[in-house]
């Protein structure tokens, strides 16, 4: 990898900002992801933000099931995300719709509408889970931005990752 | 310094206070700020890398491209804005003693000054877009408001020090009329660098980013090396105004630094401990406190002008 590239995706992975879209949830995940924020937890730490425009952000957090009124949103949402960008679903209404599946009202879980990278499973996902999956997505939007051919192995044996055991 | 006046020009606008040394400088800035608010509300807050790596990965974004005059103007406006202040630091008077400037280069500053923030208002004007337009709208009565208290600082300065030559304003020879213009420029710090309580406008940038809403990538990070730039030319304008006269220039260079990174502290102080001002509030703050502060100093200028 040219010197570039590393520096590139070192900083796609320390510098994440994140979008959050509720695309029909009850708060609780909302609740547990600006928990992650606290003096507790603070993943700011980690070079995390949030942003409030999807256009400056990397990394779209959804909470919810989508409902018929947000497809639209969580569509324009993330195709106003530049690349590289990664999606981040978080709790189980996202993946499955949860106890509102079948409701008329529901659209379905965010998948059926937008490609999701990282799923945080949980009703609500516990805030180290969430900073988690979004240190994931960093991982994921770094090596999104690396030319072809160099990316990192992930399946390779941690000794050929450079990993120390 | 025995360097012609070109050469003294060309390090300064590159090397000290300009380019080189006030982009990583603008970049420390902004994560002390952040760092030491943080710190107040028992966080760690961000890596000391995290502005550097907000720049190398904005550069790395794959903007989808717009084409036409609003397209290049959008580009245009933050490389006027980085160059425009890296001139205004390339004029600040950080070594008094040396040969310095021209005559009335303290205009030159203010203009080089109020460019930028022109500039980001236009840029949300000219974007199109309607979360930008409304934005920049209530950014544009905060800096209509600060600008006035800022010109009238400097001219302030200007009637104390009887020059219009940014080295003479920053000379030894202070009375109070100097110190309250340079209390009132302190008071424009906020809103210039869009902290609380004066981040009005900022109250639309966490729902859509401000005028810079329809910002991306490449054009995005030199809006935000601007930012970084904007900090050091604005403290260090005031960290000039109150250095002491003699010295050897390493302690000039060190006071220089230290005086900005009191006044990031300060400002993180009032950030984190005070609320958002409504547009109103803030327009009687202006109106009550810095004009009257103002108007004092600005009599106190005059009054000894025509006593001495």
């Amino acid at each position: 990898m040219r010197i570039w590239d590393r520096l590139m995706h070192l900083a796609r992975r320390r510098s994440p900002r994140l979008c959050h879209l509720n695309s029909g949830s009850c708060n609780g995940c909302d609740i547990e992801l600006l928990s992650c924020f606290s003096p507790r937890y603070d993943i700011e730490q980690l070079g995390v933000r949030v942003e409030g425009n999807p256009r400056h952000a990397d990394v779209l957090c959804v909470t919810g099931p989508v409902t018929r009124n947000t497809v639209g949103a969580v569509k324009e949402a993330w195709s106003e995300i530049c690349e590289p960008r990664a999606v981040v679903a978080l709790g189980s209404c996202t993946a499955s719709a949860n106890v509102f599946a079948g409701s008329p009202t529901i659209a379905g879980p965010v998948s059926r509408h937008i490609p999701v990278d990282i799923y945080v499973p949980g009703c609500p996902p516990h805030p180290d889970a969430i900073i988690d999956g979004i240190t994931r997505a960093a991982q994921i939007l770094a090596d999104r931005g690396v030319p072809a051919g160099l990316q990192p192995d992930r399946h390779a044996p941690a000794a050929e990752q450079g990993i120390q055991p | 310094m025995s360097l012609p006046f070109s050469a003294q020009l060309l390090v300064r606008l590159l090397l000290f206070p300009g380019i080189l040394f006030a982009v990583p400088a603008g970049w420390l800035c902004i994560w002390g700020e952040q760092a030491a608010v943080a710190r107040m509300q028992r966080r760690i807050g961000p890596p000391l890398l995290a502005p550097f790596f907000d720049l190398i990965k904005l550069l790395g974004k794959r903007v989808p491209a717009r084409h036409g005059l609003e397209a290049g103007l959008l580009r245009l406006y933050p490389v006027c804005s980085v160059f425009s202040l890296a001139a205004a630091l390339a004029l600040l008077p950080v070594f008094p003693e040396t040969a310095h400037g021209f005559p009335m280069d303290g205009l030159l500053l203010v203009a080089l000054l109020e460019l930028p923030s022109v500039l980001f208002l236009l840029a949300g004007f000219t974007s199109g877009s309607v979360y930008a337009e409304t934005s920049a709208l209530r950014e544009a009565i905060l800096t209509l408001l600060n600008d006035s208290v800022f010109l009238l600082a400097f001219i302030t300065l200007a009637i104390t020090a009887r020059s219009l030559h940014i080295a003479a304003m920053a000379a030894p020879a202070r009375n109070p009329g100097h110190w309250i213009a340079v209390l009132a420029i302190l008071f424009c710090l906020p809103v210039r660098l869009r902290l609380n309580p004066f981040s009005t406008a900022a109250g639309e940038r966490e729902t859509h980013a401000g005028p810079l809403s329809d910002y991306a990538g490449t054009a995005l990070g030199l809006w935000e090396t601007a930012c970084a730039l904007e900090w050091v030319a604005l403290t260090g304008l005031v960290a000039v105004l109150v250095l002491p006269a003699s010295g050897a220039w390493w302690i000039h260079a060190l006071l220089f630094l230290a005086l900005i990174l009191t006044q990031v502290l300060l400002l993180a102080a009032l950030a984190a401990g005070t609320a958002r001002f409504t547009l109103e509030q803030s327009i009687g703050f202006y109106a009550r406190w810095v004009a009257a502060l103002l108007a004092i100093a600005s009599f106190a200028g005059i009054w000894l002008r025509v006593r001495l």
